[in-house]
């Protein structure tokens, strides 16, 4: 038993959060956000740069062979700072691709991805297909095959998801199934859970700090029994969650049966759904009507966990599914 | 990271289940209320096995294992539904004996507690004092190398199988300070003077009592520590071992029940997604307590004030069993009794050892800084 990271993830944990304190601070996050293109080719080549693309991926085409628990760490942060770039689904698709493609698939795409030059998107269904809208390529699952297909090609009607990421909804004329992609959707959704671990730190972090600073009736509110009290059940809420995080992560490397997997990813989700609901609506109400303002960062973080709460299945989803497991 | 135990620490687990399995009495078993009997009973088989005070020190009869193991040790106990091992000797007098004691008092009691001689009672509570435990008023005045004791305790657990009591009296009323005019008396429960009376609860149990002292003559040894040092002997005792209160174990065993008896109310989906909140909630909590050890093995330190969110969320968990109980079973059936009983005496697990409420204060003043 050992709740640690290791030494090179908390290398790694310690060099993507400071490149993101530097340079992805919220001003600079909200001119990305507001660009037209939505997200940031410096930041992306950044990540290149660092190892983060490849970091999953087999050494064969320039990764590191990297588990989940590997990335638990940079998604953390990222959630912290409510990262837009198409990290995930780029991950998911070349996941799917190092699990189910062919040679050529494999050998042509990658080595580009690990180097930061391809952005792919993983379609599980025609609508809402996240990280579309700055993919290079288009991965779905067909029958049992695995199809890839420029974005260029193909008609796609992009939007903004609530936490400012890219999505698209997709004319496909083939049918899409995805049998292929339950393990790769498993991982992305435990990683999806360390990601609102991030971002619910945040929000308790900077709640908290408004409770010992903004001060009412001559005293600072954190003061008060009824917000002390609100305030330790986000903080509970945030080290459940976060314990289901690391379980999440645990399974998905530990390569045990499918089942055990998806049986702790499902319970995973469903805390991190609850979770991020309690904390996101908690955290805006004790900042008050500055809880409600574009200007301050939790806003955004509230729009995050609220979207993350939902992607990958809701909380309903993952009740029934890990009642049938 | 790593989440699983060890191999030493998978076959330590083995060895405790297997021996539990061979030597915990069925009709122990998932008893509510037992008898002093049945609790010396189980209390002497664990002695015995050498296993009933596994924190103490080695020369004094502990196991020498780590805090992971002992960890396992109380979740397998709870898991095969073993009788409590009542605290009040074992791991509440004996620890404050251990630190603060003198030689003298740690040879006169401990054996006795290890063997079951001396059933133990806590006396802090009192009718005007609960969560404001510093208020408290029972009076001991120094007369000589006694002191006289006055006042009444309440909530006293087993004070009616109890053989002695250790409790928190005021020494000196006169300080500003409250906390620095209390101290820390052991008193024989055969002392004249004292007097038991039960106090029913609304599950129809008797577990707990209201204690009253008049005249109390108590010698000065049976003092732990400096006289108006008693707050300091009890602020160590919130602090000494806090790794079980989460009841994981206990509550793994009762969610297990719960499924086998109702299995086909799982297919109500409204009742099977509110289990299934509650199973995930604990399996949280499972791992949130392992992240405590774990946290405790690295730094050598005892666990900080946030430990005592295992209090808070491990009986909540505790009560939300009882009562999905109470909805799965059906409302006229005779065996449904039982049930019931156990949901109204559960309610006193968010009250008891601190209420849930005052663990949220500790959490927001220390853990927090508010």
């Amino acid at each position: 038993m050992n709740f640690d990271y290791n030494e090179e993830q908390q290398l790694l944990a310690d060099s993507v959060r400071r490149f993101l304190q530097k340079d992805y601070d919220f001003e600079a996050r909200r001119k990305i956000v507001s660009s037209p293109e939505g997200w940031s080719e410096r930041v992306w080549s950044t990540f290149a740069d660092m190892g983060l693309i490849g970091l999953p991926l087999s050494p064969d085409y320039g990764g590191f062979g990297g588990g989940a628990v590997d990335l638990m760490s940079v998604m953390e942060a990222f959630g912290e700072a409510l990262v837009v770039e198409p990290y995930l689904p780029t991950l998911l698709a070349a996941l799917a691709i190092a699990k189910s493609g062919d040679a050529k698939q494999k050998q042509s795409i990658l080595p580009l991805v690990a180097q930061g030059k391809m952005r792919l998107a993983l379609a599980t269904g025609p609508r809402g297909v996240m990280g579309a809208p700055m993919a290079d390529k288009i991965v779905f699952s067909s029958g049992r095959k695995l199809r890839v297909l420029d974005r260029k090609d193909l008609q796609l009607k992009p939007h903004r998801t609530l936490d400012g990421l890219g999505a698209a909804d997709i004319a496909l004329e083939t049918e899409i199934t995805s049998p292929l992609l339950d393990e790769v959707l498993d991982f992305g959704a435990a990683l999806s859970c360390a990601e609102a671990v991030g971002a619910m730190k945040f929000a308790c972090d900077t709640t908290l700090e408004y409770l010992k600073t903004r001060r009412q009736f001559g005293v600072p509110i954190g003061a008060f029994q009824a917000l002390q009290h609100r305030m330790v059940d986000m903080f509970i809420s945030y080290e459940q969650a976060k314990s289901m995080a690391c379980l999440a992560c645990s399974k998905i490397d530990s390569h045990e049966n499918a089942a055990d997997r998806a049986r702790a990813v499902s319970a995973a989700k469903i805390k991190i759904a609850d979770a991020a609901r309690h904390i996101s609506q908690e955290s805006v109400q004790l900042h008050g009507g500055m809880g409600m303002s574009e200007e301050l960062k939790v806003s955004h973080t509230f729009r995050r966990l609220t979207a993350l709460g939902r992607r990958f299945g809701d909380a309903d989803q993952h009740l029934a599914r890990f009642a049938s497991l | 990271m790593d989440l699983n135990y060890s191999p030493e620490e998978l076959a330590f687990r083995d060895e405790v289940r297997s021996w539990l399995a061979a030597n915990l009495p069925q009709e122990l078993k998932d008893k509510g209320h037992l008898s002093k009997e049945e609790l010396l009973r189980w209390h002497r088989i664990l002695a015995k096995q050498g296993w009933v005070a596994p924190a103490w020190p080695k020369e004094w009869g502990g196991t020498g294992w780590t805090a992971v193991q002992r960890y396992i040790f109380e979740e397998e106990l709870g898991y095969a539904g073993s009788p409590p091992v009542m605290p009040f000797g074992i791991s509440m007098c004996a620890p404050v004996l251990l630190a603060f004691g003198t030689e003298a008092q740690k040879k006169r009691f401990l054996p006795r507690i290890y063997d079951g001689e001396d059933f133990w009672c806590q006396g802090y509570s009192e009718p005007g004092s609960g969560s404001d435990l510093a208020s408290l008023k029972t009076k001991a005045i120094r007369n000589g190398d006694q002191y006289v004791v006055t006042g009444q305790k309440i909530w006293t657990s087993y004070a009616h199988y109890a053989d002695w009591i250790f409790c928190l009296v005021r020494t000196d009323p006169t300080v500003e300070k409250r906390q620095e005019g209390i101290s820390f008396l052991l008193m024989d429960m055969k002392t004249p003077g004292i007097t038991v009376r039960p106090l029913m609860l609304m599950d129809g149990g008797h577990s707990v009592n209201e204690v009253f002292f008049d005249d109390v003559k108590v010698p000065a040894e049976n003092r732990v520590h400096h006289e108006n040092a008693g707050w300091t002997v009890a602020k160590y005792l919130l602090g000494y071992e806090r790794m079980n209160t989460g009841r994981i174990g206990e509550s793994k065993r009762e969610l297990r029940k719960l499924k086998e008896a109702f299995s086909a109310k799982l297919h109500d989906v409204r009742f099977r997604d509110r289990l299934t909140r509650v199973e995930v909630e604990l399996m949280a909590l499972e791992i949130t307590n392992l992240r405590f050890l774990d946290r405790m093995r690295r730094t050598g330190q005892p666990p900080g004030a946030d430990v005592s969110m295992l209090k808070i969320r491990g009986t909540e968990i505790q009560q939300a069993l009882t009562e999905l109980a109470m909805q799965a079973a059906d409302p006229a059936a005779q065996e449904t009794q039982a049930l019931e009983r156990r949901y109204l005496d559960m309610r006193k697990t968010t009250i008891y050892a601190g209420s849930n409420e005052i663990q949220r204060n500790i959490i927001a003043k220390m853990t927090l800084g508010l």
